[in-house]
């Protein structure tokens, strides 16, 4: 009897002291929009909005800018991003810049609710006191935008929000960002963007089962929307080794001559970062690069071995078409669906972004997982609106999954040394159908958000 | 290489390379020519046809892939004495100017209304964001597909009307 009652009583203790622990005050609700906010601060926080790529995870494509409800997937369940227009009933338009600063800090809405990690608080810890304040001027100017959305979907017992004080407990190591004294002040600038506001680890790194980035595994890859994010480590799979320049101009461009063009949700990052200046992206670009090191001698070889067969006279003509099959069978029907559907833009001499990348050249056709390549056979390259941009056919009317997956497993031997792909065919029927979800946007980021995109104010 | 097509309801064996863009088997071997050569790299949608239902580029589809499968190319959907839905409704509001681009148009705009007989705005610019027009008579282009569903919806209440 008295040590049930003991029990009973550390039980209550414990879940006293976690209640304690874990809850957080509301801060008075007041009048956001009713503010004074220096031009100049919303034109600041205009630029960070777009590097921190708010606009993407913030939007429904084609509803207004900033107005949520987009379905965030995740392995928990979905999670449905909030309205950010100053709406004094359905956004944040009662929101304090203490309860802004308190929000991108730790994850805490103005109300003291605890908010899932896929508001990527883990990077916005890091973000300045100052740049918070002109990310918070920026969005009170926007046009308040009244929505209803769909409530949040996620696994028992996660709908109970004290937990995830647990979850901050274990990997929420709250900022602001101390810059690295051994690193040049580029390179800080760099880390404080790229690893604050930028959150390029939020889809570039691993997760562990707890849904947290890995930190041991820093950009060795990861997963967004239905797409492979790259590892931009030293793991990197790019035949030609990325630099600081390649970096830089596929940042600001979308596309990169000896790297491609960005499509699934890396479109809308660079769509983004398309509107700000050398000086905001090259210091990301210096930071990724340096994180990525010199290639090792082999690949170094490798890489220039390519550079010259590329560069080489007549070489980017194509080297046989259908003719280079070998073998028979599939390897004849992929040999022959390349040659009619593939050969001509990837193998037509026009430079990208509006010819072709030589697949030798192709990250997705050397890395070892080809879903990338799937999506972007069955989807294309949506057309940008209303300019000239990189364009490509999809391929989902006019090809089944195993002509897919011979065209693919063709491409693959032909164009890479890597080992052949397993399972195309299953993965091509499990993204066309939808059961695997692939987000597929427009070359820009326009499509999101018809109004108000990126950083132009 | 002896490959069997089914192209607007008839079967039909052309002997080509496999590889040979369907375009060029429509357009040289069986004589149907609203199909047109654009671009030839899947990019103005000047040679848009049907495959099961779904708008397709023919200039960079492989005629081996499409064995078993049903092809619709313009002169399927009707002809000058009994014009299809959408085929009078281009007349009808006059969508062309040179009239290039006006089959693949067609074709696209066919596909969408097989599956959303009544499509927003919005809808048909997506769909047809891969026809290119150079004459710019996109605005009549819209409205004629919107006249298009009309007369699609009109004539199916005839049909269920009568029948």
């Amino acid at each position: 009897m008295k040590i049930f009652a003991i029990l009973a009583l550390i039980v209550v203790c414990v879940i006293g002291a976690f209640a304690l622990f874990a809850w957080r005050s509301e801060i008075e609700p007041v009048d956001a929009a009713a503010q004074k906010f220096d031009p100049a601060m919303v034109k600041k926080g205009a630029k960070l909005a777009a590097l921190g790529n708010c606009i993407a995870c913030h939007t429904v494509p084609g509803n207004r800018a900033f107005s949520g409800g987009l379905a965030l997937p995740t392995p928990f369940g979905a999670i449905h991003s909030p309205n950010i227009t100053p709406d004094r009933e359905t956004g944040i338009g009662t929101w304090s810049e203490a309860a802004f600063q308190r929000a991108m800090h730790e994850g805490v809405d103005r109300e003291g609710e605890h908010l899932y990690p896929a508001f990527p608080y883990d990077h916005f810890t890091q973000v300045t006191e100052e740049d918070n304040r002109a990310l918070y001027a920026y969005l009170m100017t926007r046009e308040p935008v009244s929505t209803t959305h769909a409530g949040d979907h996620v696994m028992f017992p996660l709908g109970f929000r004290p937990l995830l004080a647990g979850w901050k407990l274990l990997f929420l190591n709250e900022g602001p960002f101390r810059p690295d004294p051994n690193r040049s002040a580029e390179l800080n600038r760099g880390a404080y963007l790229a690893e604050g506001l930028g959150h390029c680890g939020a889809c570039h790194s691993p997760r562990n089962s707890l849904g947290a980035e890995d930190k041991d595994r820093h950009f060795a890859g990861g997963e967004a929307e239905g797409w492979v994010a790259y590892a931009i480590g030293a793991t990197s799979y790019a035949p030609i080794p990325w630099d600081t320049e390649a970096i830089a101009f596929y940042l600001r461009n979308g596309w990169h001559e000896l790297h491609g063009v960005a499509d699934g949700p890396m479109a809308e990052v660079v769509g983004n970062l398309a509107d700000l200046s050398d000086q905001d992206v090259d210091p990301i670009a210096a930071y990724v690069a340096s994180l990525m090191g010199r290639p090792d001698a082999k690949r170094k070889a490798a890489a220039e071995r390519l550079q010259a067969e590329i560069s080489g006279p007549g070489a980017s003509a194509a080297k046989g078409g259908s003719q280079a099959a070998s073998g028979g069978g599939a390897d004849m029907a992929g040999a022959a669906i390349y040659a009619s559907a593939c050969a001509l833009c990837h193998e037509g001499g026009r430079a990208p972004p509006y010819g072709g990348l030589d697949f030798r050249l192709s990250t997705a056709v050397n890395a070892p997982n080809p879903q990338n390549i799937i999506n972007v056979t069955l989807f294309g390259l949506p057309p940008a609106d209303g300019e000239a941009s990189a364009v490509m056919p999809g391929f989902a009317a006019s090809l089944d999954d195993r002509q897919i997956a011979n065209l693919l497993a063709f491409i693959r031997k032909r164009f890479s040394n890597g080992t052949a792909w397993d399972g195309i065919a299953d993965m091509v029927r499990r993204t066309r159908s939808g059961e695997h979800k692939v987000a597929v946007r427009p070359a820009d980021s326009i499509e999101r958000a018809p109004v108000n995109v990126g950083a132009k104010e | 290489m002896a490959i069997t097509l089914d192209v607007n309801g008839r079967t039909q064996e052309v002997d080509t390379d496999p590889a040979t863009p369907l375009l060029y088997v429509l357009r040289d071997y069986l004589k149907l020519n609203a199909a047109k050569f654009g671009c030839g790299l899947g990019q103005c949608g000047s040679c848009t046809v049907m495959v099961d239902g779904q708008a397709v580029f023919s200039c960079v589809t492989p005629v081996m892939t499409l064995e078993g499968r049903k092809v619709t190319t313009l002169e399927g959907l009707g002809t000058i004495d009994a014009p299809a839905p959408i085929q009078t409704a281009f007349i009808e509001v006059q969508a062309a100017q040179c009239g290039y681009c006006i089959p693949g148009m067609m074709m696209s705009a066919q596909a969408l209304l097989q599956k959303n007989p009544q499509p927003s705005e919005r809808e048909i610019r997506d769909a047809l964001r891969t026809n290119l027009c150079r004459c710019g008579t996109h605005m009549r282009i819209l409205a004629a597909i919107r006249r298009a569903g009309e007369l699609m919806k009109s004539a199916a209440a005839e049909k269920a009307g009568t029948g």
